[in-house]
């Protein structure tokens, strides 16, 4: 039952929200939020030794249930989910926007959509939220982004939409699997698809696969997003880049790898190198980068190409790391958006070569800044370090065999990552004053909601064994 | 069996009932109570419908009424109850006889009741003129729109010719199995009872049928048709009647076809591509609404032959789940468009601002139309799709009809940005009465109803 309130919550006051006129939405929203975090670690503290789960009779003439599952990665999504819609609220609650009552309820409804994508354990319910976070998410784009969000959220669309329709028929196809039942509860799904032959296998990998690299995004499906990225508004960037992308990547684990072994396994290869291709390719870009959005958007693409690597590799270290990772770079990508947002908030522009001072400007939000840009490129004693070191670790004890070599080229990708980071704040922290449009530093509400951010950052940097134990076990069910 | 006795009578008490109400409301609203107790005629007809088919044979086994047959009647009965509710104004404006359009609406359903359960080429081929006839007449309704007038013209020539085709398939395939009879054709036309005269026969049905449906390449007619007829009849034409002539299809090519399948499947198969390419590339480049709806009927006609295609048990659930969610999503849109003036893209601009609801249940017509789960629309594709997954052979057809699904969000969507995303100030027709807004949420709940329990709507078949 309390799995149904994780989704229920954001919903149901998500609809509400449309019917507030003026700021009340704001508080509703905020609340609203601050709830479903509670309830989604109270979900994550609950869920062992037995995952929790919940059913429900939905359309049996199809074979599917309204059935949940929270085990340990699910739980960890919730709760990343839960943290950072708060946290989106709360640097929001002092921001002006139009029509606040329709803006706070499509971000609650997209939080609703995300939650059952993490918690269904139907590959159809699975599907219908998969969609559904979609829909709030292109409403948001396209009214409230920037001046070319209208085309650039609509090429989003059609990218995500293109894979989704892949990816029903390959679901299709695999529940008719299930030997006369019909099913498509995950148990099923993952009987019918690891029995298929592997011809059969190898096809339909990528009717599923594409799916999910588009929504990640792996090179070369991943044109959509810095576009979408510069032109959303900052909230939705957060939940596109923090939770949406993962997503894609918990997709894998819990819908590809283990329905189709050997489609998996044939095909690792070519995933291992178009994601290590993306991760150099988009470093490089990055580095030439001046608008730090779409700075960080490149950065995002590299890191998740890492995480999807390294998903490929069959290694249980490697599994356990993404887990972490999964989480680390929701906190992490969170954080350097709301600098951004604030910096681009002060100084009315994101243009790295038209910044610069703000250690002398506006000190608190610099060091900030520094913070969680070290993170990003995960040193030592911030989260990032943990979930970096066991992917290299398992991307470097992978089955491929040219496993040294592509830990090689993407060990690159920290190098430079430091590059463009450190780069970037160079360039915005230091250097030439530059007058601030508002001048103020950060707020009392942007206080807090980094605070939380950078508390995890530190707390989970140096102390990470919560989110370890979480999902060990998840993560050695995955690798077979 | 009553169903059809009563819409005969009904659409006759129509006719007399122009001559003895001149207020067009009374009229209408006389039509409106008709509707409802044909709906409650068939709703009793399921009740008192015998398990037991041999039971339900009338007019010397011509008609065989089947438990699904009263299902999809009752179900159309209620698109079209709601369509008289939704564009009973819009239906009033079109010309002076306002009793007679009821009057052949009416007329329609007879049509599509033999449609649902005709036993006997025959009485299929009876049924299709009762259903086409009084479309000409509609669709020309608006005497002295030019365009209305060749709309039926053009509609009456294509509509004899392709019956022209139907009854020489019929001859054809009297030849070969030497019965009218679908069940008696069934059980001659087997794997090793090649007859070329059979073969042609069922390639001119389906020719014919194809014409009926506006599958491709047979399709030309449609857009002309349904951009020139008054656009409330186009409303229904493009969804109750297109239903029907679909219902009738899969009917004739699962009972007594069935078992050649391997000869015809590919043709169809092609012709559904077909259908599907051009209805959704055309579509793209329209820029007015309600042509790019009548392109949309082409290319959601693809996704519904998908239903023949597929000769198995979930060929009925996806036909009867696509024609109920197709219907009322389509009826909604247009009820939304004779709102407006202006029916192109741009006539749509600002619509969100200036009334939200309208704008609202556009968008979750919208939705439906382009298949966006917790719809109708998303079911009915699945269902359709899961007929023809099951089926095995297609799964290029699946595939390629998937990606044109995708490029139906090119042209859908360009409504929701007009409507949300743009600045402007749409002219409307008239105010939007309470009434119209309650209906049209009903409406939306009827599509997010489909889309989250279509069980409820397949009353166990």
């Amino acid at each position: 039952m309390i799995l149904i309130l994780l989704i229920l919550i954001p919903l149901l006051t998500g609809v509400l929200s449309f019917s507030i006129k003026g700021e009340g939405a704001k508080m509703l929203a905020l609340i609203s939020s601050v709830v479903t975090m509670i309830v989604s670690a109270y979900v994550s503290g609950a869920n062992s030794p037995e995952p929790i789960t919940y059913s429900h009779e939905w359309i049996p003439m199809l074979g599917t249930q309204f059935s949940l599952l929270a085990d340990g990665m699910s739980s960890m999504l919730c709760l990343l989910t839960g943290i950072v819609t708060m946290v989106v609220m709360i640097t929001n609650f002092n921001k002006e926007v139009e029509n606040p009552g329709s803006f706070h309820g499509f971000l609650l409804l997209a939080q609703a959509g995300l939650m059952g994508v993490f918690l269904a354990s139907d590959a159809l319910l699975f599907y219908f939220f998969w969609e559904l976070a979609l829909i709030p998410v292109y409403f948001l784009c396209s009214r409230w982004g920037g001046e070319k969000r209208i085309p650039v959220t609509f090429k989003f669309f059609v990218y995500t939409f293109v894979g989704s329709l892949m990816l029903l028929a390959a679901l299709i196809y695999l529940s008719l699997q299930t030997q006369g039942i019909n099913s498509y509860a995950w148990a099923d799904i993952v009987r019918a698809g690891s029995s298929l032959p592997p011809a059969q296998q190898q096809g339909l990998f990528w009717l599923v696969f594409i799916a999910f690299a588009i929504k990640m995004p792996i090179f070369p499906f991943h044109t959509w997003q810095p576009d979408t990225y510069e032109q959303s508004p900052t909230p939705v960037t957060i939940i596109l880049s923090a939770l949406m992308v993962k997503m894609g990547l918990y997709a894998v684990l819990r819908w590809l790898l283990p329905v189709l072994p050997s489609g998996v396994e044939y095909w690792s290869d070519t995933v291992i190198l178009l994601s290590v291709i993306g991760i150099v390719y988009t470093s490089l870009i990055a580095i030439k980068q001046t608008d730090i959005k779409r700075l960080i958007a490149y950065s995002s693409i590299a890191h998740m190409g890492l995480m999807c690597a390294v998903a490929f590799t069959n290694t249980n270290i490697g599994m356990h790391g993404i887990m972490v990772q999964m989480f680390n770079h929701g906190i992490n990508i969170t954080g350097m958006w709301l600098i951004v947002s604030m910096i681009e908030n002060r100084w009315g522009t994101r243009d790295m070569t038209k910044l610069g001072g703000i250690a002398t400007a506006a000190p608190a939000m610099a060091i900030m800044l520094v913070i969680i840009s070290l993170a990003n490129i995960a040193l030592p004693l911030t989260n990032g370090f943990v979930g970096e070191f066991m992917l290299f670790n398992g991307l470097f004890r992978g089955d491929s065999a040219q496993h040294i070599m592509t830990m090689v080229v993407a060990g690159l990708g920290i190098i430079l990552g430091a590059v463009y980071t450190l780069n970037m704040i160079q360039k915005t922290a230091y250097g030439e004053v530059v007058e601030m449009k508002i001048t103020k530093d950060l707020t009392i509400n942007e206080y807090a909601g980094l605070a939380i951010i950078i508390s995890l950052i530190i707390f989970l940097g140096v102390y990470p064994k919560p989110l370890l134990d979480l999902t060990s076990e998840i993560a050695g069910m995955i690798v077979h | 069996m009553k169903a059809i006795i009563a819409t005969t009578v009904f659409g006759i008490i129509m006719m007399f009932a122009g001559l003895v109400v001149n207020n067009k409301k009374s009229v209408a609203a006389i039509a409106a109570v008709l509707f409802a107790v044909l709906l409650g005629v068939n709703v009793w007809d399921l009740a008192t419908t015998s398990p037991n088919v041999t039971d339900n044979l009338y007019f010397n086994k011509m008609l065989r009424i089947e438990h699904y047959s009263v299902w999809f009647n009752t179900l159309m009965t209620g698109c079209s109850l709601l369509y008289v509710l939704l564009l009973s104004k819009e239906i009033q404006k079109v010309g002076m006889h306002v009793a007679e359009y009821f009057a052949l609406i009416f007329f329609i359903l007879c049509g599509l009741y033999l449609l649902s359960s005709y036993n006997n080429l025959l009485m299929m081929f009876i049924g299709i003129e009762i259903l086409s006839i009084p479309q000409y007449i509609l669709a020309g309704s608006d005497k002295r729109n030019l365009k209305s007038s060749e709309a039926s013209l053009k509609y009456f020539l294509m509509g004899a010719f392709s019956t022209g085709i139907l009854l020489m398939g019929i001859t054809l395939l009297y030849g070969a199995a030497r019965s009218f009879d679908i069940m008696q054709i069934a059980s001659m036309l087997h794997a090793d009872f090649l007859n070329p005269l059979a073969l042609a026969g069922i390639m001119f049905i389906m020719i014919a049928f194809s014409f009926k449906v506006s599958a491709a390449p047979m399709h030309m007619w449609t857009p002309d048709v349904y951009d020139g007829a008054p656009t409330p009849f186009t409303a229904f034409m493009s969804t109750v009647v297109k239903a029907a002539a679909f219902f009738a299809f899969l009917r004739l090519f699962q009972v007594s076809f069935n078992r050649l399948s391997e000869h015809w499947t590919i043709i169809l198969a092609i012709i559904t591509a077909a259908t599907l390419l051009v209805g959704n590339i055309t579509a793209v480049f329209q820029q007015s609404v309600k042509r790019m709806l009548a392109y949309s009927s082409i290319a959601q006609a693809g996704f519904m032959l998908f239903a023949v295609l597929a000769v198995n048990k979930f060929a009925w659930q996806g036909i009867i789940v696509y024609a109920v969610a197709y219907s009322v999503a389509t009826i909604g849109i247009f009820s939304v468009l004779v709102k407006l003036k202006d029916y192109t893209y741009d006539g749509f601009n600002g619509l969100a601002k200036k009334e939200p609801l309208l704008a609202f249940a556009a968008s979750v017509f919208i939705f439906s139309l382009a298949g966006i789960p917790l719809t109708g629309g998303f079911m009915a594709k699945y269902y359709v799709l899961l007929a023809v997954v099951q089926q095995g052979q297609l799964m290029w057809l699946v595939i390629f009809a998937l990606l044109m699904a995708a490029v139906s969000i090119f042209y859908y969507f360009r409504v929701i940005i007009a409507m949300y995303f743009k600045q402007g100030t749409p002219e409307l027709n008239s105010e939007i009465s309470g009434t119209d807004k309650v209906l049209l949420l009903f409406t939306c709940a009827l599509v997010i109803l489909l889309g989250v329990a279509p069980q409820l709507f397949l009353n166990g078949i």
